[in-house]
């Protein structure tokens, strides 16, 4: 019998917080990362060399992506959506080490990582056009959408969670029924989908969040900046 | 049979119904919308790279129907609110 989805039993406890296996994961993934990011800053010359040229072909593609979305400087939101892409990503494909399971394929995860975007998307917002304006744009076409739009904003981000834990937990889930049914070699075409469907999923997660920040910083800056182009 | 082994077997079917016709609506229109895709790409190779982010986006919207329809079924294969 394959174990719920929806409930992770925990590893260990700190005090009264119970920590469960998806937890460390998240923790070694972040550990991993920061590592990494601050091994190949170290060494940044106008030379570039392999893992520098990655970097810098990493953060250019973020970067034209982001300005072909929201046709503004891409600087103030980068950061963020780069981390987001890169730690999902981190996140989808740790389940190809042996005996971890991806930290996305729990709901936990995933409600967090919405969380963060819903967050950001106010923040985004108002830091754009100030707390009255983005509390207007609500109201964007007239007054009577406003339940819309407000109910939209909530089930934008919970489709967010819903997206990637469905995902993930599906492929996980097909590997299982597939070692349980036939042995060694049959499961390696799933795992190897299993690859794509992470990767692709990293880049719509991230997408998503870009777009919804789009949405929310609103038309001016776009306005100002399409005369340029 | 009393009324437990019930709940169990429509639970089990209504999980079933949901994932098989839920799968149904999102397929097809995915399929409409790779389809134009690829014809606005074949018009128009140049704007590939807008064509193709706005097809993952897209898409993503579509699947999530789907996947609502997953969340339904694993809902009431796992977390059943009438078992307990």
């Amino acid at each position: 019998m394959i174990a719920s989805p929806l409930l992770s039993p925990p590893l260990f406890s700190v005090g009264p917080l119970p920590i469960t296996s998806q937890v460390v994961v998240t923790w070694v993934i972040i550990a991993l990362i920061a590592l990494l990011a601050r091994w190949a800053g170290r060494s940044f010359k106008p030379q570039p060399g392999r893992i520098q040229t990655v970097a810098e072909l990493f953060y250019s593609t973020l970067d034209n992506q982001i300005r072909d979305t929201l046709r503004t400087d891409p600087a103030p939101y980068l950061p963020f959506i780069a981390c987001l892409f890169l730690f999902v990503l981190c996140a989808n494909l740790s389940s190809l080490v042996p005996g971890i399971e991806a930290p996305t394929a729990h709901i936990e995860t995933d409600a967090a990582l919405a969380l963060l975007v819903f967050c950001s998307i106010i923040v985004f917002g108002v830091r754009s056009r100030g707390l009255v304006g983005y509390l207007k744009s609500f109201a964007d076409p007239s007054w009577v959408m406003l339940p819309l739009n407000l109910v939209e904003s909530l089930t934008r981000t919970f489709s967010l969670m819903l997206r990637l834990f469905g995902n993930m937990m599906s492929g996980a889930f097909v590997i299982a029924i597939m070692v349980s049914l036939a042995g060694l070699f049959v499961p390696i075409p799933f795992m190897a989908l299993d690859v794509l469907v992470g990767i692709i999923q990293a880049y719509i997660f991230a997408m998503l969040a870009l777009v919804f920040i789009g949405a929310a910083i609103g038309e001016t800056e776009k306005n100002s900046s399409k005369e340029k182009t | 049979m009393n009324g437990i082994n019930w709940i169990q077997i429509v639970s089990i079917i209504g999980a079933v119904i949901a994932v098989s016709f839920g799968a149904i609506g999102p397929a097809l229109g995915e399929g409409r919308a790779i389809a134009a895709a690829m014809d606005a790409l074949a018009r128009q190779p140049d704007a590939a790279n807008n064509i193709s982010r706005t097809l993952f986006v897209g898409l993503a919207m579509i699947e999530t129907m789907a996947i609502y329809c997953l969340v339904i079924a694993l809902l009431l294969l796992f977390a059943n609110p009438f078992l307990h």
